[in-house]
């Protein structure tokens, strides 16, 4: 803005050129009146609401006498020692979900932006298509895939693997729905366009002639795929993951649809305790402990990545 | 070597997109069965009845209409409220823009039974009445992120010279706008609405806990496969499937169309 300065000019950052017009009051305040309404309804109705949770945690009281804000902390305590099964179970099952989906989802991406030629929109609408339909009633389809007289069962029986599984405490007499493993695999298939269109975007952005650059350095193709497309791709998959296992961690649908009472996973009590039992602050205090330990995972697992460009 | 390297990839591939495309198959093979109870989970017989009559099912097609007028509301809103986030974040330099760019984040990184409880507390605490218009704020409140990350990625790769030379061809502001910055963001625009609408329409935790006595698609579907699951609801899950491949068809044509009316 002073462009007449001091004669040893200080080295100034870079600014944009938006910033470097003198812009008249009334303009500058556009950025402000053009947030003002999104944000204002982010923080009525996402950042109001976790601080009236808060507080909701450490009440006590019951829905017929009210209830009263007695900085009761026990609640989180019990909440824990009661749920932690459930804790441990939706972390255990959303984290292999993302882990298979990772597994699945790289070579369909890498199949998308590398091989498929003039097919690859047409893949690539294969991969969002079966979004439309309502997930739940796709969840509800693995009900007659997985059913117990199933050819999916009876192909998994027929090779043997039922007992290796059965043994892992994964499925439970010779069936696959009410168990961990038809809940893994809900979880699995209705996150896996998450992974895949973040892998995808990376992937797509890597020039191939990297590709043959490797191959001419004498890289085999292991090589260059571990040291050349795996670290290119680094951004895809860490948005994947996070995008599959934040939402698969809180998850309830494929664990009640597909699992039992021994798959519950921690999003069917908050909601049974908010909807059902009416123990709010028991409900609150087990949403905030959810929230507190998927932003530690997110939080230590950016940090080790490595990766600051995320969104 | 190489050779089989390479279909291991293109195999894997088909595999997981079998996968993903298989349960959407056996939606509809069971649209037209004719099942023995309550429950449409085994094959019987062949028989076109709920095709012929997709709404013969008590309160389906009523929390179908529901569904559709909050999804589309929920869209405009977000897409209005996004679109005018996403051009303030990339266009100008102001402060707290750290923050807000946090405050958008955050509900994407957020599990939907956590907003969901929340958002269920605040409106208790307000006593307010759970209906339509709960979920249609929530909706609003949880599509708007994803609008404007998705606009905010198009209006970045916009060429800012653009603008530049509609005024230097003498376009006031609002012509510049309507006429040069409009059509070249519309495509972000465009791919932010349908998000929102698809996540608005599929939307089932946010919903189930703001929705009061009000019943979307979404839960007529949960609660079906408690009382029993008509085969109705495959019948328009089959619907939904052939109507978002065919609009993905269209565009697909209109944008080849419109590439080769450019290449003289």
């Amino acid at each position: 803005m002073t462009a007449t300065a001091a004669p040893p000019a200080p080295p100034t950052p870079p600014v944009t050129d938006a910033a470097v017009r003198k812009v008249p009051r009334r303009k500058r305040l556009v950025p402000y009146w053009l947030l003002l309404p999104g944000i204002l309804w982010l923080l009525v109705f996402f950042a109001l609401p976790m601080v009236y949770q808060a507080s909701t945690s450490v009440q006590t009281g019951s829905l017929e006498k009210g209830f009263e804000v007695t900085w009761h902390f026990q609640t989180y305590w019990d909440a824990l020692q009661e749920y932690y099964p459930q804790f441990v179970r939706s972390l255990l099952y959303a984290g292999t979900a993302t882990v298979l989906c990772l597994l699945l989802g790289y070579p369909l991406a890498y199949l998308i932006a590398f091989k498929a030629g003039r097919w690859r929109n047409l893949l690539l609408v294969l991969v969002i298509a079966p979004f439309f339909t309502s997930f739940l009633i796709r969840t509800l389809a693995w009900k007659t895939i997985l059913a117990d007289d199933g050819a999916v069962v009876g192909a998994l029986d027929a090779l043997r693997v039922l007992d290796v599984t059965s043994w892992l405490g994964w499925t439970a007499d010779d069936r696959v729905l009410a168990t961990p493993m038809a809940v893994v695999c809900g979880l699995t298939y209705n996150f896996l366009p998450f992974m895949i269109l973040p892998l995808y975007t990376s992937l797509e952005r890597i020039d191939g002639r990297l590709h043959e650059a490797a191959g001419d350095l004498y890289a085999r193709p292991a090589t260059t795929f571990r040291k050349v497309t795996v670290p290119l791709s680094m951004p895809g998959i860490v948005s994947g993951t996070l995008l599959t296992f934040i939402p698969a961690s809180g998850d309830y649908v494929n664990a009640e649809l597909l699992g039992s009472t021994d798959t519950k996973m921690v999003g069917s009590v908050i909601q049974s305790q908010f909807l059902r039992v009416l123990d709010y602050p028991t409900a609150a205090a087990l949403s905030f402990i959810l929230m507190a330990v998927v932003l530690v995972v997110v939080t230590v697992y950016i940090r080790r990545s490595g990766t600051e460009d995320l969104v | 070597m190489r050779w089989i390297r390479r279909n291991v990839v293109v195999v894997a591939g088909l595999l997981t997109l079998a996968y993903m495309i298989l349960p959407n198959l056996v939606v509809m093979v069971f649209s037209f069965n004719k099942p023995k109870g309550r429950f449409n989970y085994a094959w019987q017989t062949f028989s076109l009845d709920a095709w012929k009559d997709p709404c013969g099912v008590a309160d389906l097609c009523g929390a179908l209409t529901l569904s559709f007028q909050i999804a589309v509301w929920a869209t405009i809103g977000a897409t209005v409220l996004g679109t005018m986030i996403a051009f303030a974040l990339v266009r100008y330099r102001f402060r707290a823009r750290g923050a807000i760019n946090s405050l958008i984040f955050l509900p994407m990184a957020m599990p939907e039974v956590v907003m969901a409880a929340s958002l269920l507390t605040l409106f208790l605490n307000m006593g307010a009445e759970l209906g339509f218009w709960t979920v249609l704020i929530a909706h609003i409140m949880f599509c708007l992120s994803f609008v404007v990350t998705a606009v905010k990625a198009r209006v970045m790769s916009m060429d800012p010279k653009l603008e530049e030379a509609a005024r230097d061809l003498y376009a006031g502001p609002v012509q510049t706008f309507v006429r040069v910055t409009l059509p070249i963001a519309a495509p972000g625009i465009a791919a932010g609405a349908l998000l929102a609408f698809a996540l608005s329409f599929d939307d089932f935790i946010i919903t189930n806990f703001n929705a009061g006595s009000s019943v979307t698609f979404p839960m007529f579907v949960w609660g079906s496969a408690q009382r029993g699951t008509p085969v109705q609801i495959n019948v328009i899950g089959t619907a939904m499937f052939a109507v978002a491949v065919l609009m993905v068809i269209g565009g697909q044509l209109v944008s080849n169309r419109r590439k080769k009316a450019a290449t003289p």
